[in-house]
């Protein structure tokens, strides 16, 4: 793999990541972390889904007027995300369930949409491949962070095990309460950024 | 009426979409600098949002809920019932855009002060989860007509309050010292997380 590809596809992950940098697709991050196996479907479904709409938006560049440009790129997205619910739907009910409305809300996920923008209608379709694959997999990690804290600490376990056992079961642990409430992964992002920007100064906001 | 209004209410303050839901957190972080264009977003969103949810409230019972073309089509077997229900997230996102497309020109046209001022805000919102995130919800609570004109409304209201509310906070967070890491999004991310603990207390109102 040239070094360049590989920019592409690892740079999103912690330089130019699409939640703590870019302020993309934040909805989702907040609402399906609360536990970890939650956050990794999220994930693939955003991996796939932006691979394939950069694939498919980046192949037709050409041919799409700049007027309708936006509902075409829709029109891409929203059958890939059909896919994806339809697949879920028959072979993940359950999860589906407790997604419910987030898997249509990859849609409107700004991640999808602000990379066909920015990257998909000016590059080659292999190398927009990866840039999905990439920020997909930027937008995961933060997402299975956020995840690992929330279950963690609220629940004791790790995609259903235990890992720290709860006092109301004998053991030690007493359960964070606040971080099973949703908006906790509020607070836990934005600590990731700060994180994050004692480790890579450039990210550092001048004002 | 009174269920009208308990609707209303708990869809500006209980069921409040931006900090309950996090829908359209992507623009509530992005645009949240100035009250005076925390403003502008905010009527545009309670405009759209009052237009786009009845009228996906209608299309889909008339069209794609399973069922709703069968005394259309002369079917009675119940085995052979039309259910396109799969369609739904293309057709609301086409649907959405559509609207807020009509709705630009139309306000171009015939109040060209209020376009001046909501002018860019309103390709913006087409990409804005809170509109297809409302529109979800109000399939999933199965809501009728009128009650899906007063949730569209309310949660429109609910969402350009927590805006305004946010972007006053940012405004004096300026005065601040704020460690660098956490400066802009951090920070912003932490308030908002404050913000929503302060909605829950909502969650106490029983209608």
């Amino acid at each position: 793999m040239s070094s360049d590809a590989k920019k592409v596809l690892t740079g999103p992950i912690v330089d130019n990541n699409p939640i703590a940098l870019q302020v993309l697709g934040i909805c989702s991050a907040l609402a399906v972390t609360s536990s970890m196996a939650n956050a990794l479907v999220m994930t693939l479904a955003v991996v796939f889904v932006t691979a394939f709409s950069n694939l498919f938006i980046s192949i037709i560049r050409n041919h799409i007027p700049s007027s309708v440009r936006i509902i075409v790129q829709m029109a891409i997205i929203a059958s890939l995300v059909i896919v994806v619910d339809q697949v879920l739907k028959a072979f993940s009910y359950q999860l589906s369930k407790e997604l419910a409305v987030f898997v249509g809300l990859i849609i409107t996920n700004c991640i999808v949409m602000g990379r066909a923008e920015a990257f998909a209608m000016k590059e080659k379709p292999g190398v927009s491949f990866l840039d999905g694959i990439g920020n997909g997999l930027g937008y995961g990690a933060i997402l299975m962070t956020v995840a690992f804290f929330r279950e963690l600490l609220g629940f004791g376990t790790l995609f259903g095990m235990e890992i720290l056992p709860l006092v109301q079961n004998g053991g030690w642990y007493q359960a964070n309460g606040l971080l099973v409430l949703p908006f906790s992964s509020f607070f836990v992002i934005g600590l990731i950024i700060w994180a994050l920007r004692q480790w890579k100064p450039e990210q550092v906001e001048k004002d | 009426m009174e269920h009208y209004i308990a609707i209303l209410v708990k869809a500006i303050f209980i069921e409040n979409i931006a900090l309950m839901f996090f829908l359209g957190m992507c623009t509530f972080l992005a645009v949240s600098k100035k009250v005076d264009t925390a403003i502008g977003l905010g009527v545009a969103v309670v405009v759209v949002l009052g237009l786009a949810v009845p009228m996906n409230q209608v299309i889909y019972q008339a069209i794609l809920a399973p069922g709703a073309l069968d005394s259309l089509m002369g079917i009675t077997d119940p085995k052979e019932s039309i259910d396109l229900s799969f369609l739904s997230f293309i057709t609301f996102i086409g649907v959405i855009a559509a609207l807020v497309q009509i709705l630009e020109m139309v306000l171009d046209k015939y109040f060209p002060a209020l376009y001046q001022a909501l002018g860019i805000f309103l390709p913006l919102i087409t990409v804005n989860c809170a509109i297809f995130g409302a529109v979800s919800f109000m399939v999933a609570k199965n809501l009728t007509f009128g009650e899906s004109v007063v949730y569209g409304v309310g949660s429109g209201i609910g969402w350009a309050l927590a805006i305004v509310l946010l972007a006053g906070l940012r405004e004096k967070m300026k005065y601040s010292d704020i460690p660098d890491g956490l400066k802009g999004l951090g920070i912003t991310f932490i308030t908002s997380g404050l913000m929503a603990f302060g909605f829950l207390s909502f969650g106490g109102i029983s209608l």
